[in-house]
């Protein structure tokens, strides 16, 4: 495990002094629900993408490919949003 | 002209007035405030500054003290020297950024106008605003008159600012008794202020560094105790930078301020301890009882926080009874604050001091010299019999 800083070491008044340290930080471990995707169903218009408060849409070619379910709450937005009904919402455990 | 030869100018200024002129001789580059009795004419005053093209300053005018309170986080965390002021409930309001504004580190400073907290609702003074929030990572200092309010206001900018402290800090001064009262105060050339305060030298601001980061994350169980700790140990480096900060405007000003003020108290039997406006009154009583042969004696507490404990150990520690005068309740507790800390400063002297508390003047209810010659007699009594029949009393209640 990694050792833990002292008061001493870190950057005062909390702050985080890299930028973009948010992708180091797993929030996948947050979901109940998780997104599948309807390959079949999708048309890519990467709706879910605009939506997806976590940056969690994979797009690869301009194509929905995936998620990002190391990052992904499971928040439900982009199953929500989607025209086409092509990302259900599973419970974890029954996936 | 000062003795130090810095060439001031004695004016009749109320308290708000005093602490107007004050910020506008700092020129802070924001000011976020919401009007509340008794502070309103403090920045109303301070407005006309800003309309008047007198400073620079950014003056937000927000919907509220919470907004107010956090705009100046934002401000201060961008890099501003950033000035504020409330009083009471706009106090309460500003509550939990209170918290905020101190654990980022940013050295804001805020003039609290004394003002009961509601209910029943008043606008008078007591100190049951600042003193709710002596646990919130601020430094609080109480003025006695309005040259004080100008004084430790300037002294409290720097010592927030220095580096190794870089807390936020409050300078209190009783509503209407204070703020609306006119005193002479004696004000320095604006150049003397500048120079004095210096340019304003953020630890982080976010608009002026290059590098991007984030301010204000979260913060679990992992290292909320260890900025808590960081914390603690700027609380622990502000006793040296106010006596540096004090040191550096007595120069200037010739004026001394320590973290308390002892008056005819060396030999006193008797020591009654005061904050703000009061201490005038009850320094007053001490020349009275000292006409008629009673060792009395009175300490001015100027800073509360960080509590100077070892000086009030020292400065007490000699007296048969102390008398502690606090302008709060704390309800359940057993004494109010200034009672309460000020017992625990004595616990390690040898000859420790009785200690009673006399709780007076809430919602401004009126406390002259006759009340504290009351709580003088009772404290005579307890040094001369060795018995408290009371801890806790009340001044002035029907």
């Amino acid at each position: 495990m990694e050792k833990k800083k002292g008061w001493k070491e870190i950057p005062l008044g909390g702050l985080i002094t890299e930028a973009g340290n948010a992708a180091e930080y797993e929030t996948g471990s947050w979901r109940t629900f998780k997104p599948v995707l309807d390959q079949e169903a999708c048309n890519n218009c990467l709706i879910c993408w605009i939506f997806c408060p976590d940056t969690s849409i994979v797009v690869e070619d301009e194509e929905m490919v995936g998620f990002d379910y190391v990052h992904c709450k499971g928040c439900g937005i982009c199953a929500a949003e989607c025209p086409k009904k092509a990302i259900e919402m599973v419970l974890e455990q029954e996936e | 002209m000062a003795k130090t030869g810095v060439k001031t100018v004695k004016v009749p200024l109320a308290g708000n007035d005093a602490a107007a002129h004050a910020m506008k001789q700092v020129n802070p580059d924001v000011v976020a405030a919401y009007p509340i009795t008794p502070q309103t004419e403090l920045m109303q005053a301070f407005a006309q500054f800003v309309a008047d093209g007198e400073v620079d300053t950014e003056l937000i005018t927000t919907e509220s003290e919470h907004s107010a309170m956090s705009a100046c986080v934002g401000a201060a965390a961008a890099g501003a020297r950033t000035m504020t002021a409330t009083s009471a409930n706009g106090f309460a309001l500003m509550w939990e950024v209170l918290y905020i504004a101190a654990s980022l580190r940013l050295p804001i400073t805020m003039a609290v106008v004394n003002r009961a907290l509601s209910g029943p609702i008043n606008i008078h003074c007591d100190h049951s605003d600042s003193m709710g929030a002596r646990d919130a990572g601020w430094m609080q200092m109480y003025a006695e008159n309005p040259q004080e309010a100008y004084d430790l206001w300037l002294i409290a900018i720097k010592a927030a600012e220095n580096h190794d402290v870089l807390l936020p800090a409050m300078v209190m001064y009783d509503g209407f008794i204070i703020s609306h009262t006119m005193e002479v105060v004696e004000i320095l050339p604006d150049e003397a202020v500048k120079e004095y305060v210096g340019p304003y030298k953020p630890a982080y601001a976010m608009l002026l560094d290059e590098k991007p980061f984030t301010v204000g994350p979260l913060d679990f169980h992992d290292y909320y105790f260890e900025h808590k700790r960081q914390e603690i140990e700027g609380t622990e480096h502000a006793p040296a930078a106010l006596a540096e900060a004090a040191a550096e405007y007595a120069k200037i000003s010739g004026r001394h301020y320590g973290p308390l003020e002892s008056y005819r108290a060396d030999d006193a039997d008797v020591v009654m301890v005061a904050l703000g406006s009061t201490a005038g009154t009850a320094r007053y009583v001490v020349d009275v009882l000292r006409e008629q042969g009673k060792a009395a004696g009175l300490m001015k507490l100027r800073t509360f926080r960080p509590f100077p404990n070892a000086e009030v150990a020292g400065a007490l520690g000699n007296a048969k009874c102390v008398v502690v005068c606090d302008r709060v309740a704390s309800f359940g507790a057993f004494g109010s604050p200034t009672f309460m800390e000020v017992r625990s400063a004595l616990y390690e002297v040898p000859e420790r001091p009785l200690v009673i508390n006399y709780v007076y003047g809430l919602g401004g209810r009126d406390t002259g010299p006759d009340l504290l010659e009351q709580a003088f007699a009772e404290g005579f009594r307890v040094a001369e019999t060795g018995e408290i029949k009371q801890h806790v009393g009340y001044l002035g209640v029907r």
